[in-house]
């Protein structure tokens, strides 16, 4: 036995002194989540098996759940692993235990953004603020507007990767910059402020 | 029987060919919709990522308004629209204090939704409504021997639909199948086409479209029909990308099922939006 030992227990896991976990955030995302029998969780892992996207999770599914309960607040927020899950309820339908962990994932989005611990700098709610903002502004996406917002606030190099296909869509008229929009965008913004 | 429909705006932007194909598919058979005035977007999955409340408020105002506008149904043919809709209609039966602190935002604008109207794919009417041969007999070009992969991709199915079966979704090879055309058997019909991660984690989105290209392409499909504008615009717009990126020939044909349905129908290619797409088009004998 070495140090090594430890590494390979600890692997993959995230360890933390009982007193450092947060006790209260599972029934806080089990309550923000619609009373989701998140303690009901049976750990057999059908949810991050179905999840087309676990693969590049730092945490599966399953994980998640077992850490929300358990109080690993920061950990779970702070991390891509619940912004790269895209709401195709895979895991939704496949659950013997019937938990809704599509609305998990949104819960703890919403926590995240909410504490403002989501992770800096990472795209998808970049996108998921800007497309936000968009509707809010005008009641409608425009896609040349959303994407370019988006670059701008994400990284405006990475538009040009995308700048040929832009013009090729632009010339079949599948992008406008002149879309009809709504005609009274005052009172949808007011309903928002509300 | 009025029927209204909420085109959410992909359907006015990048999936226009849907819209354009949709409505002359539906004018041949009869059906007249009536655009739902001053309609605001669904929110997508970003709205709940961000505000619940305000995600189910706007989609509530679109139903408000088509209770207002006075229909018995609304036509709702965007896969993640027409899923924030069930949605929402679910939330407020069934949670008393969403619906009523919705309905008392709502109401500033003069508008409730109390349910009245009901939520309908244009699968659902076609294929479960009017029926398979029905349409059947408005064929005049038969799609013989064409294979077709039919892609239904998440949330048209999952996890509210009822119109189709979440397991295994058959409406659009139903139609494919009422147009002449062999529908191919395949397990990919129902995998997730990871949405705006395209744009996002683009080795990701990349890496799944590729798959579910590549699967089809295999099974010897000649074409791919979906009822998403973000599937198909994922499936058709970055097909290139991805053959050149991943050294992997997988581009085919990616139409709206209402494209094809257009083409056994007779409608002329204009009408169907035929000349709005990227991808190699379907050539027909």
């Amino acid at each position: 036995m070495n140090a090594s030992s430890s590494e390979i227990l600890t692997q993959g896991l995230t360890v933390k002194l009982e007193a450092d976990l947060d006790k209260n955030f599972g029934e806080t995302i089990a309550r923000e989540a619609h009373g989701e029998k998140l303690f009901g969780c049976i750990q057999c892992g059908n949810c991050s098996a179905a999840c087309p996207l676990s693969v590049w999770m730092d945490y599966t599914p399953r994980k998640v759940i077992a850490m929300v309960r358990a109080g690993f607040k920061q950990e779970v927020l702070s991390n891509r692993t619940v912004w790269l899950c895209a709401s195709c309820y895979q895991c939704t339908v496949e659950c013997p235990k019937g938990i809704k962990i599509t609305d998990v994932m949104y819960a703890l989005k919403r926590e995240a953004i909410e504490n403002k611990i989501y992770p800096k700098n990472f795209p998808v709610p970049i996108l998921a603020r800007t497309f936000y903002s968009e509707v809010k502004r005008t009641g409608r996406i425009n896609e040349i507007f959303l994407l370019t917002n988006y670059y701008l606030r994400y990284n405006i190099f990475k538009m040009l990767g995308y700048a040929s296909l832009g013009v090729r869509l632009f010339m079949k008229r599948r992008l406008s910059l002149f879309e009809k929009g709504m005609t009274n965008r005052k009172e949808f913004r007011s309903m928002l402020n509300q | 029987m009025k029927y209204l429909y909420y085109p959410g705006c992909s359907l006015k932007s990048s999936g226009k060919h849907y819209e354009i194909s949709l409505l002359a598919v539906l004018q041949k058979l009869g059906i007249e919709v009536e655009e739902l005035e001053n309609w605001n977007c669904c929110g997508a999955t970003n709205y709940m990522s961000i505000n619940e409340n305000y995600a189910l408020e706007i989609t509530a105002r679109n139903l408000g308004i088509a209770e207002k506008q006075g229909g018995d149904e609304v036509i709702v043919p965007c896969a993640a629209c027409f899923m924030g809709f069930l949605k929402t209609q679910k939330y407020m039966e069934s949670e008393s204090g969403i619906r009523d602190r919705v309905n008392q935002i709502l109401n500033h604008s003069g508008l409730s939704y109390n349910g009245k109207v009901q939520i309908r794919h244009p699968l659902d009417l076609l294929v479960n409504q009017l029926g398979a041969d029905a349409l059947t007999r408005t064929v005049e070009m038969p799609l013989k021997d064409l294979k077709v992969a039919s892609y239904y991709g998440c949330q048209l199915i999952r996890p509210y639909a009822t119109f189709d079966d979440q397991w295994n979704p058959h409406t659009m090879d139903d139609i494919a199948r009422a147009m002449g055309a062999t529908p191919v058997d395949w397990p990919l019909k129902s995998r997730c086409c990871s949405g705006s991660m395209t744009s996002t984690m683009t080795d990701i989105g990349l890496r799944m479209n590729y798959v579910i290209l590549k699967e089809a392409k295999s099974r010897g499909a000649d074409v791919i029909i979906t009822a998403c504008p973000l599937c198909q615009f994922n499936l058709e717009c970055f097909q290139g990308k991805i053959s050149r990126k991943l050294k992997d020939d997988v581009r085919i044909p990616v139409m709206y099922f209402t494209q094809l349905m257009g083409l056994a129908m007779g409608i002329p290619a204009k009408k169907l939006g035929l000349k709005q797409m990227l991808s190699p088009s379907l050539v027909l004998n």
